[in-house]
């Protein structure tokens, strides 16, 4: 999968996809929605705006590994363990941030789902997405947020551990999210340069 | 809990410097912290120095790599409030943030 960005030259940047990468790009975007989800606020009221926007986010961080990176705590050095006023502190303003942070990062990847939906794939099986500097923006967040997940869930540590997950050998089931993971790093780099030139 | 480090969510802002509360808080700063992780990429954390703080590309460049480096860097300073709002966009850019006191 080649698969890198472009620059455009209004602003914005576009990338040829064919539609294996198309419909691969899609199904992580959909089970980083499922990821991210609602949150432990989500409640019968969430029908009603006013009750949505009053309702508290969680105060303990996410037990899984993937959200819990995705929504860490803002005291205390990670890792280490937090005093008693950093978890007081953490708490509070995971409760008045971390709803908010879940509807972008879900913004983001839903960006992701409908510039995908767009495209029409042409007679040659592929098609090139244009996106928009706002569209980039949600991408760039979108692909992060894929990468420290899949990072996360692969275990990526110090740049020594990760040598040895890219060396998989073919039948390790490993292997198709390690390339996903790597594909995906190919399409933010080019990204962030095609922004930044 | 108690003392001056439980902060209002809203803090008031004084119109004048007379208000009562220009004193509520010792004026020490707060500082934004961002921490080393093995996923984001280098070109992606001086991307968001840029363009959420607004740094030239330099300075932004030197941050990242005090990050990648040494762990982590100090990428801005302030009312907790306002340190509070900067973690709260680095979160949401994905980078691993924290805030503390200046001590």
């Amino acid at each position: 999968m080649a698969g890198h960005f472009e620059p455009l030259a209004g602003g914005g940047a576009a990338v040829a996809l064919d539609e294996v990468e198309i419909s691969i790009l899609r199904s992580l975007a959909v089970q980083l929605l499922e990821l991210v989800g609602p949150g432990d606020g989500h409640g019968p009221d969430d029908a009603d705006p006013l009750a949505r926007l009053f309702a508290e986010g969680p105060s303990e961080p996410p037990t899984d590994p993937a959200l819990a990176r995705l929504f860490p705590d803002a005291y205390g050095e990670p890792g280490a363990h937090q005093d008693p006023q950093e978890r007081a502190h953490a708490a509070e303003f995971r409760r008045y941030t971390e709803n908010d942070l879940r509807a972008r990062k879900r913004e983001d990847a839903l960006g992701v789902v409908r510039s995908l939906d767009s495209l029409t794939v042409g007679g040659d099986r592929g098609a090139v997405l244009r996106l928009s500097p706002e569209d980039c923006r949600q991408w760039l967040g979108a692909l992060n947020d894929l990468r420290l997940a899949i990072g996360t869930r692969l275990e990526i540590g110090d740049e020594g551990d990760s040598d040895a997950l890219f060396r998989l050998p073919d039948e390790d089931p490993r292997k198709p999210m390690v390339m996903a993971y790597l594909w995906l790093g190919g399409l933010q780099e080019t990204l962030v340069e095609a922004l930044m030139p | 809990m108690g003392g001056v480090s439980v902060a209002p969510v809203e803090i008031e802002r004084p119109e004048s410097s007379e208000a009562p509360y220009a004193v509520a808080e010792p004026d020490v700063p707060w500082v934004t912290l961002v921490h080393n992780d093995p996923v984001n990429l280098m070109s992606y954390v001086t991307y968001v120095f840029q363009a959420y703080f607004g740094y030239p590309k330099d300075k932004a460049h030197r941050l990242m790599l005090d990050v990648h480096e040494k762990g982590r860097a100090t990428v801005s300073s302030g009312s907790r409030e306002e340190m509070e709002r900067d973690v709260q966009a680095m979160h949401g850019y994905g980078l691993w943030a924290t805030l503390s006191q200046d001590r």
